[in-house]
């Protein structure tokens, strides 16, 4: 296979006596391609990006903090909490592992699978309940 | 059907065995078009990967509500003293910091490696790992404070309900086991890009497929932070 010869290619044209000089010397010739295949990629954004991201998910992880801290309780801790869940989850997603610009069949793919993940919460917060209520009817108030 | 099927059929390489099931079911057809089949194969680990850590979560949220206990409040089980006073969750909201930090890196590095900038794809992911083992270090500090000092077994413990230290050790454990993992799949893809098996081609699909990986490991504390320490 081709992988094959490149590998092979790869070990002739690399001199093992300097490794480290190696990258300081390709850049110029490496760079005017690398531009050119990415553009075929169609990876190519600026780092701009990923660190806007990366301060999103920072502000967003402190604020989920905070909720801890200053003991917001109740609904509007839990709403605060899951929101900051799922906009972390989806800047990680989106972004980080960049499924914003896959194919629509890839991303449904991975995507749509999870969500029948809501049935089994759903049948599980049902059994738990009814465990509850068991363990309260029968034994009483703690053990 | 046609006679034009019929010789197609006939004319099939004449595969036996599990060769001819392979083939039958991948019959030259391609879903992910344009995708490194590494790339597919990758977001179908973390699909299932997805749906353990899902059944982790579901059955943690299951023994939580069914309890007749009280659950242990996890911003005091986790609270650290500095400077003479309990500060809440502290060390949870670190250990979140350096990963997500890590996923930066690891998105970076995913980007130099597409610009081919080998030296900085390198030192990036060194970078991830770093934080990583940062991680799992922190991580065994926080067992270590638990099962020692707080005496939390995974049977039992002082604060409340038993099962909080079930929880508590299968799913932290779970994903520390991804994380150590992790930085040894970043140490070996990091490895190879320094010797520059991957320059030739421009193939630094490799490195995007690590990355896929690490921003999981994220992901998935993501929602360990929210549903366990938070909640």
């Amino acid at each position: 296979m081709t992988a094959d010869n490149d590998e092979v290619a790869e070990r002739v044209t690399q001199t093992p006596a300097h490794p480290v000089a190696q990258p300081v010397s390709l850049p110029q010739p490496a760079h005017g391609k690398g531009s050119a295949s990415a553009q075929v990629h169609g990876k190519q954004h600026p780092i701009g990006m990923y660190l806007k991201a990366w301060g999103y998910l920072f502000v967003l992880s402190a604020m989920s903090y905070l909720v801890d801290y200053f003991h917001v309780e109740g609904v509007l801790r839990w709403a605060l909490i899951l929101t900051f869940m799922i906009l972390k989850a989806g800047l990680i997603v989106a972004i980080f592992m960049h499924m914003a610009w896959e194919r629509l069949s890839l991303i449904y793919a991975i995507l749509v699978p999870p969500l029948c993940l809501g049935t089994l919460v759903l049948f599980m917060a049902i059994e738990s309940n009814y465990t509850f209520w068991t363990r309260i009817i029968f034994f009483g108030k703690g053990p | 059907m046609t006679p034009a099927t019929l010789t197609k059929t006939e004319s099939a390489p004449a595969e036996r065995g599990f060769r001819s099931l392979a083939a039958d079911w991948s019959s030259d057809q391609e879903v992910f078009k344009q995708v490194h089949w590494g790339k597919a194969m990758m977001w179908i680990f973390l699909l299932s990967d997805t749906f353990v850590f899902s059944c982790f979560l579901t059955a943690y949220m299951t023994v939580r509500s069914s309890t007749t206990v009280p659950w242990p409040n996890p911003s005091e089980v986790f609270a650290l003293d500095i400077g003479g006073r309990p500060i809440p969750l502290i060390l949870i909201a670190i250990m979140t910091f350096i990963l997500i930090s890590s996923s930066g890196t690891m998105a970076m590095a995913v980007n130099f490696g597409y610009r081919r900038d080998r030296l900085k794809t390198t030192l990036l992911m060194l970078a991830t790992a770093a934080l990583g083992a940062t991680f799992v270090s922190m991580q065994a500090f926080e067992w270590t404070k638990l099962i020692v000092d707080e005496g939390v077994r995974p049977w039992g413990n002082p604060m409340g309900a038993p099962q909080f230290g079930s929880c508590f050790f299968m799913i932290t454990g779970f994903h520390g086991l991804h994380v150590s993992a992790g930085v040894i799949y970043l140490l070996v893809i990091a490895s190879k890009v320094a010797r520059g098996r991957y320059e030739q081609k421009g193939n630094y699909e490799v490195v995007e497929i690590a990355g896929l990986y690490w921003h999981f490991v994220d992901l998935v504390w993501v929602f360990i932070f929210a549903l366990f320490y938070l909640w």
